[in-house]
């Protein structure tokens, strides 16, 4: 399936400081729509219909939340935009914002309509401190021509903590406290930022809006997969000849992606979803790209042959334990005791028993950690032992 | 605790993050002061000012460089970049040099993965670094 810009429809093809050039690309007539002519449940009604799944990762179907968050009571709703874009290797929601801002901005306002919220925040990671002109611009032109007299944007500047990415964690900091998971239930939709219902979209669910109240859930359920519908922006990083942003329908083959594409050579190994995603070996190139197979936010690093395994899995298990929020113990200790071992396999030091103690670890943190983070924590170790195992043995007690 | 006492509260991340900008860190005293004026503990207010590592508890340099170290800018060689930023000023990750210019951290993924490798200093994004341009990068920074 060759590329296909729903999402990247204006990324440079438009001047992103110009509401005019926004408005000559149908801007703001997706909100005109749904104001003029639908009602909100007729809205939530659409997107349902479209199939559109969270593109942070989680793949959360999107109308769901927003009826969940339409229908729960509160004098007060809030739209929330997660532009806190930390996972390793992932940079699309930079490319996104730095290149079309009014999307958002029309597809936020789309969003406090059908919820029935006021005011909406976009959380803005501290590292994209510099694309806050650019957003405020965005937000002041499409304020000064009456275009969000029902909804009102502020933008919340983050201070450099990777968790924050994670919703619950996301709203304690918009509160003003240390980025910590929440326990669940109560979920947003019910029980939000300040108590109220709340929906948290990533960037890039919220640009697929304006296209779908335009063109309709069947123009867009017509795409992709059975249950990955639309298509997906991918950063692609690593050892290949050209990085950058693609966006693919969802299904498209890895192959495709990295190898046409990006034009990558001689892969030995493909990490996925960053982080707290997958490791998969090349003779897997074909898999394709969806929710029901692998995706994550569509963080695509690329490693040759030349690369070494444990260290990509060890500094990927150092990042997480230094991110860990610190508030479950399986993330906490599983982290930090998993980076300890990963370290003694790294200079040819693994005991016997190291790779045992692994295997038990994982599911433990798999069950028991308080959030995403904890829980996919283990990935890379799980997989990079499925894969290429024998990596690990030869480390065992090579001196 | 009431809807408006927590967001009164709510004011906490944003003053540090006010402070910080305008003081270069964070001192016992701004914190105290805080803790004070948002009628909470200095114990939360120094917890959230330690959790956030945009956030310092500890004088800073007048310029902040924060090379990536993630994955995709670690394969492209940014501990070459890295030691010879810390050759060129003199300090080590995590130290600040004695005239107050720079300091020095290693930091996680900042986005430019495909333009690795990357480094911020300040707000300023630097890519596609080679150890042949840092020197002129960093001269722009007094």
């Amino acid at each position: 399936m060759p590329e296909k810009r729903i999402v990247l429809r204006n990324c440079g093809v438009t001047d992103p400081r110009l509401i005019t050039a926004y408005l000559d690309r149908d801007g703001f007539k997706a909100l005109k729509k749904a104001l003029d002519e639908m009602s909100p449940e007729q809205i939530i009604e659409e997107i349902k219909a479209s199939g559109l799944r969270g593109r942070g990762g989680a793949g959360f179907p999107c109308g769901l939340k927003w009826e969940l968050a339409g229908k729960a009571r509160g004098d007060r709703k809030y739209v929330i935009c997660n532009a806190d874009e930390g996972e390793v290797g992932t940079f699309k929601d930079r490319y996104i914002l730095e290149n079309d801002p009014f999307t958002l901005v029309e597809a936020m306002a789309i969003a406090g309509y059908a919820i029935g919220a006021k005011i909406g925040y976009i959380y803005l990671r501290a590292e994209y401190h510099y694309l806050l002109d650019l957003l405020r611009n965005a937000i002041g032109q499409a304020r000064e021509r009456g275009l969000l007299a029902h909804f009102d944007i502020t933008i919340h500047e983050g201070a450099g903590a990777y968790v924050c990415g994670e919703e619950s964690a996301l709203m304690d900091s918009i509160e003003g406290k240390r980025g910590e998971v929440r326990y669940r239930p109560p979920f947003p939709p019910t029980k939000g930022l300040w108590g109220k219902p709340t929906i948290i979209n990533n960037v890039e669910t919220l640009m697929n809006i304006p296209q779908i109240i335009l063109n309709g859930a069947n123009w867009f359920n017509q795409m992709g997969t059975e249950r990955s519908k639309g298509t997906k922006v991918f950063s692609v990083s690593g050892d290949v000849k050209k990085p950058g942003v693609y966006e693919l329908v969802l299904g498209s083959r890895l192959k495709e992606l990295v190898e046409d594409l990006a034009q990558a050579e001689k892969i030995k190994v493909i990490q996925i979803g960053g982080a707290t995603g997958r490791i998969i070996p090349y003779d897997m190139i074909d898999t394709p790209l969806a929710f029901e197979s692998i995706l994550g936010a569509g963080a695509v690093t690329v490693f040759d042959e030349s690369r070494d395994i444990i260290d990509i899995v060890y500094r990927t298990m150092e990042f997480l334990a230094e991110e860990c929020c610190g508030k479950c113990v399986p993330c906490r200790e599983g982290t930090e005791v998993m980076v300890k071992i990963l370290e003694r396999f790294s200079r040819g030091e693994g005991q016997e028993n190291d790779i045992r103690l692994l295997e038990e670890l994982s599911p433990a943190m798999m069950l028991a950690s308080l959030c995403g983070l904890g829980q996919a924590a283990p990935n890379p170790v799980m997989d990079s032992l499925q894969y290429f195992r024998s990596a690990y043995e030869n480390r065992i007690r090579q001196n | 605790m009431s809807e408006m006492q927590a967001r009164s509260r709510g004011a906490l991340l944003e003053s540090l993050q006010e402070a910080q900008n305008k003081f270069g860190y964070l001192s016992s005293e701004i914190l105290a002061e805080l803790a004070k004026s948002l009628d909470t503990s200095l114990s939360e207010v120094y917890g959230v000012a330690t959790f956030y590592s945009f956030l310092a508890t500890k004088p800073q340099g007048r310029n902040v460089i924060r090379i990536c170290k993630s994955l995709p800018c670690f394969i492209k060689n940014s501990q070459t970049i890295a030691e010879t930023v810390a050759r060129e000023i003199g300090i080590q990750p995590g130290e600040t040099t004695p005239d107050g210019r720079f300091s020095l951290e290693l930091t996680n993924c900042i986005g430019a993965c495909d333009k690795a490798p990357a480094m911020m200093v300040n707000n300023d994004v630097h890519v596609d670094l080679t150890p042949k341009k840092l020197s002129q990068i960093l001269k722009e920074y007094k």
